[in-house]
């Protein structure tokens, strides 16, 4: 019984995904063509493998905050700006040698992803405030405090909003290709970044916990559970990945670029977790169908660009995929829908 | 003496609540509009004429805002009306520069996208109970995109007199009149944007006090459950709100399209995050139920004081304006739930 349930889980995102790579083969007919050049694997299926790895690492950290807070964290595009942007600057622009040690840099632009997470779960959890409401401080902010970190001397003067380049080769590895390997690095990433998510939601009780809380925070403190400290936890996760992405990201342009570093990301994450078969209104979550969700989202972003859609012009369309997910997962719809096939029902049976 | 302490306890009285809020909203603007004049003296910031730009560059925010604050009233959010702004700068200048269509005939048709743009988010988030801010993310990255698609160049309104004339008309104050350094009279001004969003305030003013459906708005925002068992149509209130909220946001855009008289894909990012700032700051809860259009203003003027500031100061960058509105913002967010904590330590 609960297997099939989940398998129902499964079975719309899973569907979403088919019918994306199906248009996408209609439209470009050598879709599934992989080949090799200069030793890595080549291929529209790569790519958008490649390309959605920020977006399954932002969706699965998205996951938890929709599943343990009921809202949504709408600062993770200006978080991933800011992580990029400490990343970088870090760095520093010489063609000879980092500034600082790669690993140091890393596990400061980690730190910075964690701790705009921790802000936004303060608020959220410490003060009660709606997240969305917390998390647009950071949204604005976030940007603002990107620009100001990508700052770069300029005769003698220290002037903010600039672009930074990281000018050594081995940077590129994390969005690039390590030499030798034909998969993306980013790939790789992404899929221990979500192995290692899902065992510790699933191998520990800690998944249990984000659930609990989410159905019911009052009666998850009644049983002990420390609901104040598991939203905590899932802001910092959040911030965490975030940062991840914006380390990914930054890597592959090898640059920080504050203002278009993780934009529209919120969107994307958004719509990958409600595509994924994941509740808005919190509890439940499944991890793997936020995962699908990201893929098809990428999917759908190569089919549009293939088309000659723009992307500026994207977000027209993705908004009214997010219409029809959210109306068709609403209560209200569900009853509207149900009474009308109540009384086509009655109908029948009256005639 | 007992006169004295009755004076006193309605004071306290008055000051409770969401009036607390707006006190220290307007005490913080007058603190802030002080310390403007002792720090930037030499910059023209005592200029009474500086006060009035203030209200000429924020004239559409000031619309936008009280919106915004009907919206918050109900419990609701809107964050699309950014984007609505910049779909609307576009459209008008479109329409009016590229298809020479009439300035009038240009203004009835972005105001009518506004009140159908509203009433389809009205729609979604009332009769099918859907989060608000979900649906007005989603109208936001709608919108942005649908301006992509009419254009991506910048779009400059050159040709068309009627819309120009009222972007540039200035209207002349009686008082206040200075004399610049070669001895000419000089009468401080507003733009006709200005008399438009005054009247915008006073009438939502005027309809949050004194007409059903303001008191109703409170009534929904304060408690949904009791405000049905009430008899009232909590749907049909919450859907009106948004579709007026849809043609301030239109109104506001076009307000907005009188100062940069132009159109381009990336115009008023970031103006809805104004808009809540302002809102906020000027003590209209996010919970739903309490806030005033008159603490709103004192928001944006609070807004555009540090704008002024840093325009004065001239060697900050400008990102510091986001980061000190956020900044303000967290403070007054913080503020409320700390108030909302301790109401409910009193209860108990």
């Amino acid at each position: 019984m609960r297997q099939s349930l989940k398998r129902s889980q499964l079975l719309l995102p899973v569907a979403a995904l088919i019918l994306m790579l199906v248009i996408n083969v209609i439209i470009t007919p050598s879709f599934f063509n992989i080949s090799i050049k200069n030793g890595v694997l080549y291929g529209y299926t790569i790519d958008i493998l490649n390309r959605s790895c920020e977006l399954i690492i932002l969706a699965v950290g998205m996951t938890l905050v929709v599943a343990s807070s009921r809202g949504t964290d709408i600062s993770v595009g200006a978080v991933e700006a800011v992580a990029a942007a400490v990343c970088v600057r870090l760095l520093g622009s010489s063609y000879d040698a980092y500034a600082v040690p790669v690993v140091f840099a890393v596990f400061m632009c980690l730190f910075a992803g964690a701790a705009c997470g921790a802000f936004n779960g303060l608020l959220v959890s410490k003060f009660n405030i709606q997240p969305m409401i917390a998390t647009l401080i950071l949204f604005t902010a976030g940007r603002g405090i990107a620009q100001l970190t990508s700052a770069r001397a300029i005769n003698g003067v220290m002037v903010p909003g600039q672009i930074l380049y990281v000018r050594m080769e081995s940077f590129k590895y994390i969005g690039g290709f390590i030499p030798g390997c034909v998969m993306p690095t980013p790939v790789f990433i992404a899929a221990a970044f979500v192995l290692i998510t899902m065992i510790l939601l699933r191998k520990t009780a800690l998944g249990m916990y984000i659930e609990t809380v989410g159905i019911n925070p009052k009666a998850g403190r009644l049983v002990g559970i420390n609901s104040t400290l598991i939203i905590f936890f899932t802001y910092v996760f959040c911030g965490f990945a975030s940062g991840l992405a914006g380390l990914i990201s930054s890597s592959r342009i090898y640059s920080s670029d504050a203002n278009n570093i993780g934009l529209n990301m919120e969107l994307d994450a958004i719509l990958a977790v409600a595509l994924g078969g994941n509740s808005l209104g919190g509890g439940k979550f499944n991890i793997a169908g936020s995962v699908i969700g990201a893929i098809t989202i990428q999917a759908l972003t190569t089919g549009l660009y293939a088309m000659g859609v723009s992307a500026d012009q994207l977000p027209v369309y993705k908004a009214v995929v997010v219409v029809l997910i959210v109306t068709l997962q609403s209560d209200e719809f569900k009853r509207v829908w149900g009474v009308y096939k109540l009384r086509r029902a009655a109908a029948r049976g009256a005639a | 003496m007992k006169k004295q302490l009755m004076a006193v306890q309605l004071l306290k009285k008055k000051l409770d609540g969401s009036n607390f809020l707006l006190f220290v909203t307007i005490a913080l603007f007058v603190l802030m509009y002080i310390a403007g004049i002792i720090i930037f003296s030499d910059a023209g910031f005592d200029n009474f004429q500086t006060f009035l730009n203030m209200l000429i560059d924020n004239a559409g925010l000031i619309i936008a805002a009280s919106g915004m604050t009907i919206i918050m009233i109900t419990g609701g959010i809107d964050i699309s009306i950014g984007s609505v702004v910049g779909l609307v700068c576009m459209m008008l200048a479109y329409t009016m520069q590229n298809m020479g269509m009439s300035a009038w005939m240009a203004i009835t048709l972005v105001m009518l996208f506004g009140i159908i743009f509203g009433a389809v988010q009205g729609f979604l988030i009332a009769y099918m109970k859907l989060q608000p801010f979900i649906i007005t993310l989603a109208g936001m990255f709608f919108c942005r995109g649908l301006t992509a698609m009419i254009s991506v160049n910048q779009i400059a309104i050159t040709d068309n007199a009627t819309f120009l004339g009222m972007a540039s008309k200035d209207i002349h104050l009686l008082v206040g009149s200075t004399v610049n350094k070669h001895g000419v009279r000089m009468y401080p001004f507003v733009h006709p944007s200005v008399i438009i969003a005054i009247i915008t305030l006073v009438f939502i003013w005027y309809l949050c006090k004194y007409t059903k459906f303001g008191r109703n708005l409170f009534a929904v925002g304060g408690n949904e459950q009791s405000a049905l068992l009430m008899g009232i149509n909590v749907r049909r209130t919450k859907f009106t709100a948004y579709v007026l909220n849809g043609f301030l946001a239109a109104l506001a855009g076009f307000v907005f399209c009188l100062n940069t008289t132009s159109g381009f894909v990336e115009q008023a990012r970031g103006f809805e995050m104004d808009a809540i700032a302002s809102a906020v700051i000027g003590g209209t809860m996010l919970t739903g139920g309490v806030g005033t259009v008159v603490g709103t203003f004192f928001g944006v003027l609070i807004k555009a004081t540090i704008e002024t500031y840093i325009r004065c100061n001239g060697t900050l960058s400008s990102w510091w304006n986001k980061i000190v509105l956020s900044a303000l913002l967290c403070f007054f967010i913080v503020l409320q739930s700390v108030f909302i904590i301790i109401k409910n330590k009193k209860k108990n």
